[in-house]
C-alpha cells in the first residue's frame, strides 16, 4: 500500500518534470530493518514509514536519487554529516550549506521537502539580493533549526 | 534557503513531536519555532529581515538572548 497516492503521485510527477533540472541526492540516516531489540538502542518508530515515502518520491522524477545508510553501522559517514537523532534526511544538490530534514518530513512538511528539492535542483532561491549579501559574507558557522509539527 | 547561499549554514527542519527531549530543550511550545546557533530564536512565520537580523546577532559579538527580546 503506498503512502502516497496516486493522484498525489501524478501531481509531484508532473510538478518535477517541470520544475527539477539538476540531480539532487536525499541521503537517509536510518536504521536497519531488522526486528531485534538491542538493549540501550532507543526504538525509531518512523524510520521505516520514512524510508518507503522517500523511495515512492524518488521514483517520480529521474533527478533524485535515494542513499540508505544505517546509523548504527555506518558512524563514520554519519559523524562527518552530525547526525544525532533518526530518520534524519541530508538533502545534496546546488547548495553551499547543509540542509537537512529530522524526523518523518510528513503533513505541511512534505510540501517543504519538495519546495526544497525544487531549490536545491535549480540553484536558485527566492531570497532578497540584501539577504544574499549578508549570508554570503558570513564568516562563522551558523546552525538554524526549525521546529515544526506536521498539522 | 538560506543554508543554500553560504557554506556556513546548516538548516534542521525537526520534527518536534517524534523528538520531545528536543522540543523540551529549546522550549518549544508554539511553531514553527527557529532557534539560531542555540542563542536567539523567536517563534511564528515571520518575514525575511527577520533572519536575517537574528542571523546577524548570533554572528556579532555579543550574541545573546531572544530576537523577541
Amino acid at each position: 500500500m503506498p503512502i502516497i497516492s496516486k493522484e498525489d503521485q501524478d501531481y509531484v510527477r508532473s510538478l518535477f518534470d517541470e520544475k527539477l533540472t539538476g540531480d539532487v541526492t536525499l541521503r537517509l540516516y536510518t536504521q536497519g530493518a531488522s526486528k531485534l531489540v538491542v538493549p540501550g538502542r532507543p526504538e525509531c518508530p518512523m524510520c521505516e514509514v520514512t524510508q518507503q515515502l522517500l523511495e515512492e518520491l524518488v521514483e517520480l522524477s529521474e533527478q533524485l536519487t535515494l542513499e540508505v545508510r544505517d546509523f548504527y553501522t555506518e558512524r563514520a559517514e554519519a559523524q562527518a554529516d552530525g547526525i544525532t537523532q533518526i530518520p534524519t534526511l541530508v538533502l545534496e544538490g546546488a547548495s553551499k550549506g547543509k540542509i537537512r530534514f529530522i524526523g518523518a518530513p510528513s503533513g505541511y512538511e512534505f510540501a517543504t521537502l519538495l519546495d526544497d528539492l525544487i531549490d536545491l535542483s535549480n540553484g536558485t532561491t527566492s531570497l532578497e539580493p540584501a539577504s544574499r549579501d549578508m549570508l554570503a559574507a558570513l564568516t562563522e558557522p551558523v546552525h538554524i533549526q526549525v521546529f515544526v509539527t506536521p498539522t | 534557503m538560506m543554508a543554500m547561499e553560504s557554506e556556513l549554514i546548516t538548516a534542521d527542519v525537526v520534527e518536534a513531536g517524534e523528538f520531545p527531549e528536543m522540543a523540551q530543550k529549546y522550549q518549544v511550545y508554539a511553531v514553527p519555532k527557529i532557534v539560531f546557533n542555540d542563542a536567539v530564536s523567536f517563534e511564528g512565520n515571520r518575514p525575511q529581515e527577520a533572519f536575517v537580523s537574528a542571523i546577524e546577532q548570533v554572528t556579532s559579538k555579543d550574541a545573546e538572548g531572544d530576537a523577541e527580546s
